[in-house]
């Protein structure tokens, strides 16, 4: 349940882009979850819903794009998107593998006014 | 100096805006580019070429509305603790100490397997110990002779970079081999936290059973090394140390592995080696 705690940095990220931005409100906030990131997209939004109401965020949409993981094959340089987590290049079973996507949190577009 | 705290490192940029780290997301893929412009309550914002947004971080000002506006951020959520994060590595790599974050369910014997570390005296350690209360673990390792320093989270379940830079400010680290970090008992939350260690290790031991790499994924894949604890237990437990290895490497292919067991000793030799080789790597 580490959800809050991420929650707390996204708000934080978004008050400092709305002041960049001279904005008084955020209407709508996207964001990346990675399938391995480890965080659980519901528990995301219900903690992102009930602190949001604090700020700058109050009301806004919140909107979650859940990523699969996506690799590079160092060997026969496909990329893949891995469907279970194993490891291994579906092409050329490598398992000499670069994650390009599905591990992260990513704040991707702000919407303001 | 560092301005927040007064520690001698000097902070990493901590300038965070927006647009520095736009480019980090072009090597992702996403499905949403389009998003934007579909979803807002007025036709006119079709006419753009999507292709020439999508690679643009510009503000895009809606046409119609001159008030609103769609900014695209692209910056990891954990930034901040990132950055932290690197600030603390830079903090041990100034004073050439390796330092380690120990990972695992509560009681599969992190703190057991610190007091046989420092029993070999053959490591010179210290400990940032977290857990939700008490400080239990650092009087243990205290009792045996090397420094702790304990963080008590409250209710939270997992450390942070911010927290261990605090704990930094109770341990003097100059003359060590090896700072450990020995993060609050949980297989799920700290695996999504970058404390600035320069190695995770990732703790399972044989009653908790074989079936934890799967279960965990995100845990086992931050692994560089994982220990299978408490071997001495395996005739008493239908654990495969077989079955724990192969799918802790389905998910982590190039994961090392030690089977240990601190009471009896067994592999805690190749666990002293592996310290020191990494320590020598530094």
């Amino acid at each position: 349940m580490h959800e809050f705690s991420i929650v707390t940095a996204l708000l934080e990220m978004c008050e400092k882009n709305a002041q960049e931005n001279n904005a008084t409100k955020i209407t709508k906030v996207e964001i990346k979850v990675g399938k391995l990131s480890g965080v659980e997209p519901y528990l995301l939004e219900t903690a992102f819903d009930t602190f949001k109401e604090e700020g700058i965020c109050a009301g806004c949409e919140f909107i979650i794009h859940l990523q699969e993981i996506v690799v590079h094959c160092e060997s026969c340089h496909a990329e893949a998107t891995l469907i279970h987590n194993e490891f291994i290049c579906p092409t050329c079973k490598s398992t000499d593998l670069r994650v390009i996507d599905g591990e992260e949190m990513y704040l991707m577009r702000l919407e303001m006014e | 100096m560092c301005k927040d705290c007064g520690c001698s490192i000097t902070p990493t940029q901590w300038s965070a805006h927006a647009h520095e780290h736009t480019h980090d997301g072009h090597t992702h893929s996403h499905s949403h580019d389009h998003d934007d412009h579909t979803e807002n309550d007025h036709p006119h914002a079709h006419d753009h070429d999507h292709h020439e947004h999508k690679h643009h971080d510009e503000i895009h000002a809606n046409p119609q509305l001159n008030d609103k506006k769609t900014i695209a951020v692209i910056t990891k959520i954990l930034d901040a603790n990132d950055k932290q994060a690197g600030h603390n590595r830079a903090h041990f790599e100034e004073h050439g100490v390796l330092a380690i974050n120990l990972m695992s369910s509560p009681g599969s014997g992190k703190t057991t397997l610190l007091e046989a570390t420092i029993d070999t005296k053959q490591i010179k350690l210290a400990v940032i110990e977290g857990d939700l209360e008490t400080n239990q673990d650092a009087d243990r390792i205290i009792a045996k002779g090397a420094l702790a320093h304990q963080i008590t989270t409250g209710q939270a379940c997992h450390l942070d970079a911010f927290m261990v830079h605090e704990g930094l400010h109770h341990l003097p680290i100059e003359g060590l081999d090896v700072v450990f970090i020995e993060n609050v008992g949980n297989l799920v939350c700290p695996a999504s936290y970058d404390v600035g260690s320069h190695l995770n290790v990732v703790l399972l031991s044989v009653p908790e059973g074989d079936d934890k790499p799967a279960k965990y994924p995100v845990m086992f894949r931050s692994a560089d090394l994982f220990l299978i604890t408490k071997c001495d237990l395996l005739p008493h437990f239908d654990f495969s140390v077989e079955k724990a290895i192969r799918e802790a490497r389905k998910l982590n292919p190039k994961v090392d592995v030690i089977e240990i067991d601190s009471k009896s000793g067994k592999g805690i030799d190749q666990w002293i080696n592996y310290l020191k080789m990494k320590k020598a790597l530094r």
